[in-house]
Parts: C-alpha cells; structure tokens; sequence
C-alpha cells in the first residue's frame, strides 16, 4: 500500500495528545536546552514566556512520537485485513519548523499529519518523497508548533 | 537578572554577522541513543544495533530529532548558556544529511547570518544563523538555519 493511499492528501489526520508535565519538561530541559525558563518555574517569572514552558525540541519530538503510535495502530490494522503497510525509510530533514506559542506545564498537545504531497523521485524510481505538514495544538485551541517534513517511502 | 550580567554576557550587538560560536564535540553513545529512541522515535533502526545495521543506515542511528536535541544542548553550552537568550521563533531548514551512528564524535559551529531588531518588541533582536555538525569522518550529518531571540545591551533597564 502506498502511503498517499492510507493517508489521502489534504485530509488532516490526528495521531494523538501528549501531556507536558513539569517533570518531563525539566527532565528533557537538563538533558538538551538548559535555560532557565525550561528549568524552573521561578526564574521562568523573569521570562516573556512567564512561566515553566517545554524546550521547543521536546514539544518537536512529541510530534513524532504521536505519530509513530498513530503510525504503529495502522500498521497492525492493515496487517490484521491482509494488507501490506507502505514501507517508509528515513527522513533528510523538515522546513519552516515554528514554535508559535509556548507549551506550559500541564498543556495537553493534540498534533497532526496531513499529506501535502507525494511524488516519485525521478533519480531513484520506486522511491516517493512523501511531504507533510505538522501541527500541535493546546487544550486551548491554539496551534503550538507548525513544520513540513519529508519521509521516504519505498515500493 | 540583569543586574548579575557582566559585560562579558552575549547581547544582541555580539551576534554581527560572520561570528562564529564552536559547537561541541560531543560523544554519542549507544544507550543514550536509545534512551531518546524509546520515549520518542521508537524505530528499529534507533533501538539496537543489529536493526540498525539492516536499515539504511547502516547502524544503531540516532533520532533526527536526537541530533536536533543535541544539537540545542551544544548551541547552549557555547553560547545562549552565556547570553540574553528570550528563545526561539523557529528553524527554517534542517538538513539530515549522514546518520549519526553509535560512538560518533560530533562537532561543528554556528555562524551569524543576519541580526536585526524586532519591531513589534522593543528591547529585542532576532538573530538567524547556520549551524552545522560534522562528525570525527568529517561528513557533515547535519546543516540547519534557526533563528533566535536576544535581548538588546542597552535596553536591558527598561525590558516589559
């Protein structure tokens, strides 16, 4: 199955919600953006953000981690009616990546997947370069982070 | 906050165009490679060395979104760790252009392509740069153009 078919382009798909605890966001802060406002909630005060907010990476990495568990119940759906899943290689990489607001402690995520396009590679038929755009939005309704990514796709 | 900045502390006026900021070296290992892999990317390719090996890749590979993550831990300890850093608005390009594998030693820079002031806030300036990595084969795994926010020396008195 090719992945333009699982997922028709245009239709905005939902993958799931992650919840930003302060724990996981100072956990993920230590390891890879320690600055004070992804640190701590008082020093987050002296911030525009005014308060504990997640590293812009982390809310990116939720994205993908949605959509690898969306990605894993389709799989096992297909699988399950005798339908082969569309084998999807590796990523070279996003554009336009932008973090619109910030993720507060105890913000609950929703994001999303919609196909914008998916052509062959004219240098390596049987490969599809299949490009998305993403999106989080908080419990408020509010759009969070926004970015294209593309993801190869074999025949 | 303020007041405990010395002069030695990055403002908007550092970041002039061409300056250059080292980044890392930073060693990759295995488990940490994983760790992220599980919360976040949980692809064969990024759990164990023999699925890594079979892949593309060609061996246990970090997440892309690892190696952006580590690249934002080396952007702090060269330079935003020491500035009046007011975060990021966003990337406008990011580039996986090799694996980064197992045991990888990375290290690049961060070069200031443009600074200008932010109209709408006063007090500060957004600032893009190109930042890359190399790894110890000196291939390039990666090659990003981020902007970020600083706040301005001389305003630093009369912020919102």
């Amino acid at each position: 199955m090719r992945f333009a078919e699982l997922m028709a382009i245009g239709t905005r798909i939902e993958t799931g919600t992650l919840e930003f605890s302060a724990e996981d966001i100072v956990r993920f802060a230590e390891k890879f953006d320690p600055q004070p406002f992804h640190l701590d909630p008082e020093a987050a005060k002296d911030f525009v953000f005014g308060g504990l907010c997640a590293s812009g990476w982390h809310t990116a990495a939720g994205w993908m981690k949605m959509f690898l568990a969306y990605w894993a119940a389709e799989s096992a759906r297909l699988q399950a009616a005798g339908i082969a899943p569309p084998d999807m290689g590796p990523s070279p990489g996003f554009r336009r990546l932008q973090w619109l607001r910030p993720v507060y402690a105890g913000d609950r995520i929703t994001y999303y997947a919609t196909l914008q396009a998916s052509r062959e590679l004219a240098s390596r038929p049987g490969t599809w370069l299949n490009t998305t755009l993403n999106e989080g939005v908080n419990q408020n309704g509010d759009l969070v982070i926004r970015f294209e990514s593309n993801v190869l796709e074999f025949a | 906050m303020t007041d405990s900045m010395s002069d030695a502390t990055l403002h908007f006026e550092d970041f002039v165009p061409e300056r250059q900021f080292p980044l890392g070296p930073k060693i990759v290992s295995a488990k940490e490679i994983i760790e992220f892999a599980a919360e976040f990317d949980p692809q064969p390719m990024h759990l164990s060395e023999a699925a890594g090996k079979a892949s593309i890749l060609g061996g246990l590979a970090a997440s892309g979104w690892h190696t952006c993550a580590m690249m934002m831990r080396m952007i702090v300890d060269s330079f935003i760790g020491r500035s009046t850093c007011q975060g990021a608005p966003g990337v406008e390009q990011m580039d996986w252009k090799k694996p980064v594998l197992a045991g990888d030693t990375l290290k690049g820079f961060g070069v200031v392509l443009e600074a200008r002031p932010l109209k709408s806030r006063p007090g500060i300036g957004i600032v893009r740069m190109r930042t890359e990595l190399r790894n110890q084969r000196a291939e390039t795994v990666c090659i990003a153009e981020q902007s970020i926010m600083f706040r301005m020396r001389e305003s630093g008195e009369n912020r919102a």
